[in-house]
């Protein structure tokens, strides 16, 4: 378990509002935390090799990229199979996420989720088709998105 | 807005990473051909102009310490606007989808403890007055890709 300290904390807050546009980004965070820029850099090294910066890169907008319909499969796999068939839906490239998460059956049968990116909802469905052929699950359901009514990114720390 | 040849190169090298050095724009100007400057002007308005959500330090709300959980919600069609603007003002709800099933409202939500998720969850209920949630915390991640290659053409 990662417990992190309040200098920890107050990295995170400077980070999470985004790399500053100019020549030397750190820099800028670095005299705001009263950090050098070299300790800034080296305790994000850290961060990344603890695990709680999952990746230092450019979030984007997939839909201005062309990827327009999203589509949630959720499948309903026996307990005994979820970890082999997840594991088999991870490594699929049009499977960008794959989560097993808690059912509630009868009315939520379904425990294992994954998100697919297409072009078009035929594409998914094509796509989703190809996945239970190779995974033996037939239970499942597509549920595309009809309209976004929130997307941000969480700011840590702010209370 | 529409993305020339370079773009679609920068957003791939920026999507796989920055390096992680005191001028970081140039070693990407350097790959690409172009000048810092330049960098940073496309950058700018890639940014602004929404095709990049966020530059930086994407982060793993578990190993922060949060706690997070999908949660589905069954809304009657002519409340889902009322309902949206009450789930939507919790600043832990950072994604939340209309799907077409009777579970028709797809939220996130991230909070600092697992005490401070039931309390939440039972605000949520209360202040919508839909009571039909469906709790659905992951119990295993088996993949997170969030890099989109681009034809680069």
């Amino acid at each position: 378990m990662n417990v992190l300290s309040e200098l920890d904390k107050r990295i995170i807050r400077e980070l999470q509002e985004g790399l500053p546009l100019v020549s030397r980004p750190f820099l800028v965070l670095a005299d705001r935390l009263n950090l050098s820029e070299a300790e800034l850099l080296a305790r994000i090294e850290d961060f990344i090799d603890r695990g709680v910066i999952r990746r230092f890169g450019a979030a984007v907008r997939h839909q201005d990229l062309g990827f327009v319909a999203n589509a949630m499969v959720v499948w309903s796999v026996p307990e005994e199979r979820l970890e082999a068939v997840g594991a088999l839906l991870a490594g699929f490239d049009e499977v960008t996420h794959c989560y097993a998460r808690r059912a509630h059956p009868p009315e939520w049968p379904y425990n294992l989720f994954t998100m697919i990116h297409g072009q078009t909802e035929e594409e998914c469905r094509q796509v989703a088709a190809r996945l239970a052929a190779a995974c033996g699950v037939q239970h499942y359901r597509l549920l595309f998105s009809a309209a976004e009514l929130k997307k941000s990114s969480m700011k840590y720390f702010l209370d | 807005m529409s993305l020339d040849s370079m773009d679609r190169q920068l957003l791939n090298l920026v999507q796989a990473g920055l390096p992680l050095t005191p001028q970081p724009y140039r070693k990407l100007a350097d790959k690409l051909g172009i000048s810092e400057e330049e960098v940073l002007a496309r950058l700018k308005r890639l940014c602004q102009s929404g095709v990049i959500r966020r530059l930086g330090a994407i982060f793993d709300s578990r190993r922060v310490g949060y706690s997070g959980t999908l949660c589905a919600l069954k809304v009657p069609a002519e409340r889902i606007e009322e309902v949206a603007a009450v789930v939507n003002s919790f600043p832990g709800v950072t994604h939340n989808y209309l799907r077409n099933h009777d579970y028709n409202m797809w939220f996130t939500l991230l909070v600092p403890s697992p005490e401070k998720l039931h309390r939440t969850i039972e605000e949520i209920k209360a202040r919508t007055g839909v009571a039909d949630l469906l709790l659905l915390p992951a119990t295993r991640i088996f993949k997170i890709r969030v890099n989109f290659e681009l034809a680069e053409g």
